[in-house]
């Protein structure tokens, strides 16, 4: 397919349809309303099925029903809706069926504002809703990387029954740049052993969240996460740059990684040794890659559009092998290259500790100004 | 004459339906939730549509509405049925949808989702029982709950002061365009069952011709949770909850009008 000029929420949207979006069930927020407005036209000029809920709430309740009949179907929002959908997701959850989210994250708590964001990691990474269940979490960092998240989140969602979201800031889902789309699927509804849909003369199916007897709810929560366990094996992905030879690593998800990366090219130009380590799943985390790349380096350096949220898995990651140090810009505030270079510049020049909070030493310097 | 005379399946007049799975249910003595259940598996015998049929069980007393249909089923969210049963119905149009809930779940925490359902003319069936009370969670006050009447949250009577007046869903869905049928019917004894079935017939068949969202409403006993005994229960149902919820049909459009059972 020719590369187009394709905005972050139409690319999703259109990734969607062409691997076999069957159904949407949205409501309209900032800054991600593009993937509902896009799909407010292509779905039913296809012959599929859309429709804009009366609330979040119904939206992903919307989903829970259209996904148990085996379709491939997705909502997307953006953090306060997202949090609305969080009962919806626990009962996915509990359900254990394939749905695709997508949160376009915006900064908060609250009502908070439009601004690009990544305040949504533990909500996302950590399941949000009630209950015990890991989702799959993706992080992309451009137009295309949302573009193949989207497709590649299907076949996670299907192949584990599960949930997977894609989280990215408000800035990806808004920003304009050359991507590729993928082909135009036919779809193939598989014919799942679990998907109700009238019995037709077999077997009649029950798809609940419900194990009223506690050992069956724990049996049920030992299943998922031997699921988990699969996944993790199978599924985490990441990105390194400049790592082989480094002595430092900035570590960043989405945006705030491609931000960093060019700081990282700008410090390698003066001579810093250091590279970019970037989780494309931050839920299964790539805990070990961590570990490993904390042996041989003098110290990582966290950055996040939030105030240190996946520092703390960076930092159950590295297991004290090398000192972590965090740089965020929570509220919808997107850092600069070069406020990451001045970062990049005082880690490689500073003494640093294995004991300091890299929270509260952030803090310190980012309220002493 | 001998039994074995009689019992033959020719001269059989009275069955389990076949859309029943043969197990016995959780309800309470007496709780009309048992009739109910049966007046909906008779209608998908009749019309033989068992086989494409998918139900929505609530949350409440009928949470395991699914244990007793001999169809598929999903279990929703507390109130969240009829978003649940839009999604399946969207992706699967030719499918019978139905819902079963509570007035906790209907008309409270689900309101939204009910009155949406409606807005959108959604083509699925609602089966709403209205006793008055929360019934699962051990008789708390219901918005179906009549005005001066007793439950463990409202222990004074409701005080339509503080507490405010119970709804009538089947009145306000009728306001609305999508709706194709909305009636509400009684359990309390065997006319008023019978009127019930044919009801719940028509509103399957609305869904059946595509004639957009059909609801029938049930005046339910809940004996447990009202502290009287089952027969006198029903006796409670015409006194007291027909005059603040009238039997009767508030929406039924041209097109259902038609439909002859």
């Amino acid at each position: 397919m020719p590369r187009e000029l394709l905005k972050g929420n139409e690319a999703i949207a259109e990734a969607a349809i062409r691997v076999g979006l069957e159904a949407y069930f949205g409501y309209p927020i900032t800054p991600q309303t593009e993937i509902l407005e896009h799909l407010s036209r292509r779905l039913p000029e296809l012959g599929r099925a859309f429709v804009q809920a009366e609330s979040e709430v119904a939206a992903i309740n919307m989903v829970y029903g259209a996904a148990c009949t085996g379709a491939r179907v997705m909502s997307s929002s953006s953090s306060p809706g997202v949090s609305l959908m969080m009962e919806g997701i626990s009962y996915i959850a509990g359900t254990e069926i394939p749905v695709v989210l997508v949160n376009i994250m915006r900064g908060g708590p609250g009502l908070g504002n439009i601004a690009p964001a990544q305040g949504d990691y533990f909500q996302a990474v950590y399941g949000g809703g009630h209950g015990d269940y890991k989702p799959i979490v993706l992080a992309p960092s451009t137009v295309q990387e949302a573009i193949d998240m989207t497709v590649m989140s299907f076949d996670l969602a299907e192949k584990y029954r599960t949930i997977c979201m894609i989280i990215a800031d408000g800035s990806i889902g808004q920003l304009m740049e050359p991507a590729e789309l993928p082909e135009m699927r036919p779809i193939q509804r598989q014919n799942w052993d679990w998907a109700v849909n009238g019995t037709g003369g077999r077997q009649r199916r029950i798809l609940s969240s419900i194990y009223i007897e506690p050992k069956d709810e724990e049996i049920a929560n030992l299943r998922m996460l031997k699921r988990w366990q699969e996944i993790q094996k199978n599924e985490i992905r990441f990105k390194e740059y400049y790592t082989d030879n480094a002595d430092f690593v900035v570590v960043g998800f989405g945006s705030a990684g491609r931000i960093a990366l060019s700081a990282v090219r700008a410090a390698r130009h003066q001579g810093i040794k250091v590279g970019l380590f970037r989780p494309i799943t931050v839920s299964p985390f790539p805990f070990a890659q961590l570990e490993e790349l904390s042996k041989r380096v003098q110290g990582l350096l966290v950055v996040e559009m939030n105030m240190g949220q996946m520092l703390q898995d960076v930092q159950l990651a590295v297991k004290g092998n090398t000192p972590v140090e965090f740089y965020g810009r929570p509220g919808g505030v997107v850092p600069f290259p070069d406020e990451i270079l001045h970062e990049i510049q005082r880690v490689a020049t500073s003494k640093l500790s294995l004991d300091a909070d890299p929270r509260m030493s952030w803090l310190d310097r980012a309220t002493a100004k | 004459m001998v039994t074995s005379d009689i019992a033959r399946p020719e001269n059989q007049v009275y069955c389990r339906p076949r859309s029943f799975t043969d197990v016995s249910t959780h309800y309470c003595p007496g709780c009309t939730h048992g009739i109910a259940h049966r007046l909906v598996a008779e209608v998908l015998d009749e019309m033989g549509v068992a086989e494409k049929t998918i139900g929505v069980a609530p949350v409440g007393c009928s949470v395991f509405a699914y244990n007793y249909f001999n169809t598929d089923f999903v279990e929703a969210a507390h109130g969240r049925a009829p978003a649940m049963a839009t999604g399946i119905k969207r992706v699967l149009p030719d499918k019978v949808v139905f819902t079963y809930q509570g007035d906790g779940d209907l008309a409270s925490i689900g309101m939204a989702e009910i009155m949406h359902v409606a807005a959108r003319g959604e083509n699925i069936t609602v089966i709403f029982i209205n006793n008055a009370i929360y019934g699962m969670t051990g008789g708390q006050m219901a918005p179906t709950t009549l005005p001066g009447m007793k439950t463990t949250s409202s222990p004074m009577g409701r005080d339509v002061e503080m507490q405010g007046y119970p709804i009538r869903m089947s009145e306000i869905l009728a306001t609305m365009d999508g709706v194709g049928y909305a009636v509400r019917r009684s359990l309390h004894d065997p006319a008023n069952i019978r009127k019930a079935k044919k009801a719940i017939r028509t509103a399957f068949e609305a869904q059946r011709r595509g004639l957009g969202f059909s609801m029938v409403e049930l005046l339910s006993t809940c004996p447990t949770n009202w502290g009287i005994n089952p027969v006198n229960s029903l006796q409670w149902v015409a006194d007291h909850m027909v005059p603040v919820f009238p039997l009767g049909d508030f929406k039924v459009s041209a097109a259902v009008g038609d439909i002859r059972i």
